[in-house]
């Protein structure tokens, strides 16, 4: 069962158009119950955008998202009491403290646990008088996490939530998210620019680029699919580097992606190791700066 | 049961978690009739995802190490030693293949591989 699935999504901006023009075109996934998915881009490649769509803050011009099979259209109260958004930037009104925020969201949704919201308030330390602009980054995450967190979602849509996190912080974090699926009946999906952390909680990958999918498979296929290989420039024979994906040079040497093949090892010589998601997302972007 | 998930690995993670369990079984201190954590347990303990802990309990299903029923989790089955001794020489017959195939990649001749095994037997 599909908690999230994304159809033909497209959008296209108008304003934009003339300084290159920005559009997501045709994107279609889903995230099955249970299961974490990375939507993994650079900056401006649409991912904001998408969960945007998702969230209902833009409206496509063609597609459609069903969470937990029903539409916004069919029942925009239970669409937005599913989901739990953390965004990149804070959404709090600025003026408004801890407790304020705690009072709205309490009448907002019905589901909201006041107990269970000062205790991830107690233990992340966010004072409750203070105004939410004096908070800092890390903070302001955290306010964000503990009020979605309180309260019965189906599933979570991070926008880039956890920048801004100490290492401390998004090692519980990550703990959180994991327990949030464990049951088997949540998912997450979450948009990110670098991996990092993120890369060994997720089961599925979206990679996105110039508003178009590049690949949508589970994180530990991918991962099997290369070998990230480096040698010295003398080692770049004509029949290597026409098996190679994204090479990168620089005076001394290269790295590259080494598909995996069967009875297809790479040249001895090259040092050749597992890559990580960034490094291959790097590399394909790479080899399709270069096709261009 | 310990499970030890290493970075620095050549090993895939799903295949580091295969290789734990199965040394476990293996030397007895998981011993059969063990119920194993769940797979959604040990994702989140390991901190790793559920397709990993997935793969790997169907990998160490499929090799006959434990039973998976759903609903009621993963047992560890006993351990019949002609049928272990069968699993490890195909295991060993594996290895030598993707032994050898590097070896003809990369032109080593029979005598530099029989000297090349010598040395890591005698090792």
């Amino acid at each position: 069962m599909d908690l999230l699935s994304v159809e033909h999504l497209s959008k296209q901006y108008k304003k934009t158009q003339k300084q290159g023009g920005f559009s997501l075109q045709n994107i279609s996934f889903s995230v099955p119950a249970g299961y974490i998915c990375g939507y993994v881009g650079r900056n401006g490649a649409g991912k904001t955008t998408t969960l945007n769509a998702i969230m209902h803050l833009v409206r496509p011009d063609s597609g459609e998202v069903l969470i937990d099979g029903v539409s916004f259209e069919e029942d925009p109260v239970s669409y937005r009491r599913q989901i739990g958004y953390v965004g990149d930037a804070s959404y709090f009104p600025k003026d408004f403290t801890l407790r304020d925020i705690r009072e709205i969201l309490a009448d907002f949704y019905p589901s909201f646990d006041m107990k269970n919201f000062d205790r991830l308030a107690a233990r992340w330390e966010l004072p409750a008088k203070p105004k939410i602009k004096t908070y800092s980054r890390g903070m302001k995450v955290k306010l964000m996490f503990a009020s979605v967190l309180a309260r019965d979602t189906k599933i979570l849509i991070l926008d880039e939530a956890t920048n801004g996190l100490d290492p401390m912080m998004r090692n519980e974090l990550l703990a959180m998210l994991q327990e949030y699926v464990e049951d088997g009946n949540h998912s997450i999906l979450f948009s990110t620019h670098n991996m990092e952390d993120l890369q060994d909680i997720a089961d599925y990958i979206f990679f996105i680029e110039e508003g178009r999918k590049v690949f949508f498979q589970a994180k530990d296929e991918l991962l099997e699919e290369y070998l990230l290989v480096r040698g010295g420039l003398s080692d770049l024979t004509p029949e290597l580097t026409g098996r190679l994906t994204g090479i990168q040079k620089n005076e001394f040497g290269f790295s590259a992606l080494y598909p995996v093949a069967e009875n297809c090892v790479p040249p001895a010589g090259l040092l050749s190791e597992k890559p990580t998601v960034d490094e291959i997302i790097v590399h394909m972007l790479r080899q399709m700066r270069e096709t261009v | 049961m310990k499970i030890i998930i290493s970075s620095q690995s050549e090993l895939p993670i799903y295949a580091q978690i295969e290789e734990e369990i199965k040394n476990q079984i293996l030397d007895g201190t998981i011993p059969e009739g063990t119920l194993l954590p769940s797979i959604r347990k040990l994702a989140r303990e390991t901190g790793v995802s559920v397709i990993t802990t997935t793969r790997a309990y169907s990998d160490l299903e499929s090799r006959g190490y434990i039973a998976s029923q759903p609903g009621r989790g993963s047992i560890v089955l006993p351990q019949d030693n002609k049928l272990l001794r069968e699993q490890y020489r195909k295991e060993i017959k594996e290895d030598l293949t993707h032994a050898v195939a590097a070896a003809r990649q990369t032109g080593m001749d029979r005598q530099e591989f029989d000297s090349l095994l010598d040395s890591v037997w005698d090792s």
